[in-house]
């Protein structure tokens, strides 16, 4: 359970599939590990089933890490009353802002309102991080909308995409090349270095699409 | 104060790197050869994590704008100081209006630069480094007006200095990289882990501060080449379906789905970074994380301590 990568970080795995309640016990663990940091604990990156704890081995050795870490992981189960954030996220779907909806629909066997509604029912949990600075990867999406990655990924998505892939949906935080499904876009920054608060969403955070008409946005 | 007169290559600032966003999917960036960043600001009497302008692949030349102490450490490189030739890992004394000439030669890939007093850089999410795929700073350009703070001591106290690389760093081009291994070594065949060991690899064409693609005998999966994407960092040797090793460098993404075989140490990372595409012929090694954290505490400690400094 407990793996060394490298003689700078540890990867704790409590799982080896995507599922919801393993995550979470991937996001109370993080939490419990943040709120008793020690010195050396350089950063922690939660991921679907694992969690990455970066250390720096000027400070901390391997095994005083692990016992850091098995001494919280008996604790771990007693946090998982930890309440998530709950954000919405405004969201223009199809046309321009969705050019990939109709395809899905027609694809799925399914009108294009449907797929809205289905995609815009359910509550995700944001699993993990990753790809560019702030992207949140969602999951997990009805299997109603499950389609694989596109053959030939776009050179640009435009910053804002909401897109979907494999069993998960995401939102691109940068224009930046991407193999996803746009089905619609939104207002909403994610990322902006400039910003006191950088990133919107944090990794465990829970979040809600919420379809908005064209002057809204 | 510098002007930059021409660049060529990528050309950036970095300082220890970014910390603290991994998991919003932020890289650490910061040097691609981590000894010789901190060599260079350790002659000329800088802090640890004071930003320097790392130099890869390309040239850059240079035109004091007032007098100035600087150190140029890496591999592959020499530097002309208006007409005198200096060696790499050194620190001299340059005049207003003198050009300073940062050449490539062969034997290494990066190289960098540091001023006594340190550049000047506005920190994004604390910290100096570019980051060009994130929009986290910019590359540096010609006519770039490079700012430099004020010295820890008299400027003269720093010029002249030498750092003895070859008893700590004895960068070639044809290294014995240590690794840690695992995390899923067990992905691997047997086979396929002695292959990884046994075998000699060079960097291919396709290498970028992201990463290093190395070229050599295919590793054999034993589980399938896909995997639940997990945290990575630099160093991690991740093994797509080609069985080709992917070695991921400072801009690193913060997660992957490839398993990793095995983890290049922080002693050996710089060796690495400073090998050749086609060039260079690489092994791997094995090794305990005990000795080597051990041997880059005794590394870090040499760093700062050096008597000839």
């Amino acid at each position: 359970m407990l793996k060394p990568l490298g003689d700078s970080a540890l990867l704790v795995e409590l799982g080896d599939k995507i599922d919801s309640a393993i995550n979470q016990r991937v996001h109370a663990l993080n939490a419990l590990l943040q709120v008793n940091s020690i010195a050396g604990i350089v950063e922690t990156v939660p991921a679907y089933s694992t969690l990455l704890i970066h250390y720096d081995p000027l400070i901390l050795t391997l095994n005083q890490v692990t016992h850091w870490v098995q001494d919280k992981l008996t604790q771990a189960d007693d946090s998982l009353n930890r309440k998530p954030r709950q954000l919405e996220v405004p969201t223009r779907y199809g046309g321009a802002s969705g050019p990939d909806l109709e395809a899905v629909a027609v694809s799925k066997g399914i009108s294009a309102a449907e797929v809205v509604r289905i995609h815009s029912e359910l509550e995700y949990t944001v699993y993990m991080m990753g790809f560019t600075p702030g992207f949140p990867y969602l999951g997990t999406l009805d299997e109603r909308l499950i389609m694989p990655r596109m053959e030939t990924p776009r050179t640009l998505v435009k910053a804002g995409s909401v897109a979907i892939a494999g069993s998960q949906t995401g939102i691109y935080p940068l224009d930046s090349p991407g193999g996803w499904h746009l089905i619609g876009w939104t207002p909403l920054k994610l990322f902006d270095p400039t910003s006191e608060i950088p990133f919107l969403f944090s990794p465990g955070d829970m979040i809600k699409f919420t379809p908005i008409e064209d002057d809204h946005a | 104060m510098l002007e930059v007169v021409d660049v060529s290559g990528l050309v950036t600032f970095q300082d220890s790197g970014r910390r603290g966003f991994a998991s919003f999917g932020v890289p650490a960036s910061g040097p691609m050869d981590w000894f010789a960043y901190q060599a260079a600001n350790s002659l000329v009497g800088n802090s640890v994590n004071t930003p320097v302008v790392e130099i890869g692949l390309g040239e850059a030349v240079f035109r004091a704008k007032r007098n100035c102490v600087l150190a140029v450490t890496g591999a592959g490189y020499e530097v002309l100081n208006y007409v005198w030739t200096f060696p790499l890992w050194t620190s001299f004394f340059v005049r207003a209006g003198w050009y300073v000439n940062i050449k490539k030669k062969s034997g290494g890939n990066w190289a960098y630069l540091a001023s006594a007093g340190g550049f000047k850089v506005e920190p994004i999410l604390n910290s100096s480094s570019t980051y060009l795929r994130g929009g986290l700073g910019d590359s540096i350009h010609a006519g770039d007006i490079l700012q430099i703070g004020k010295p820890s001591n008299e400027l003269l106290k720093f010029a002249a200095r030498n750092f003895p690389v070859e008893k700590y760093m004895p960068y070639t081009q044809s290294p014995v990289i240590e690794v840690v291994a695992g995390p899923q070594k067990e992905r691997f065949t047997e086979e396929g882990c002695r292959t990884f060991l046994n075998s000699e690899y060079t960097v291919s064409k396709t290498f970028d501060r992201m990463g290093y693609r190395l070229e050599g005998n295919s590793i054999a999966h034993s589980a399938g080449a896909d995997l639940i994407s997990e945290g990575m960092m630099t160093g991690s040797i991740q093994v797509p379906a080609n069985g080709q090793p992917i070695v991921i460098m400072a801009d690193s993404p913060t997660t992957g789905g490839y398993p990793k075989i095995a983890n290049v140490v922080k002693t050996s990372l710089p060796l690495l970074a400073q090998c050749e595409s086609d060039v260079s012929k690489i092994r791997f090694k094995e090794t305990p994380v005990e000795e080597a954290q051990t041997k880059y505490r005794d590394m870090n400690a040499a760093l700062y301590n050096h008597k000839s400094l």
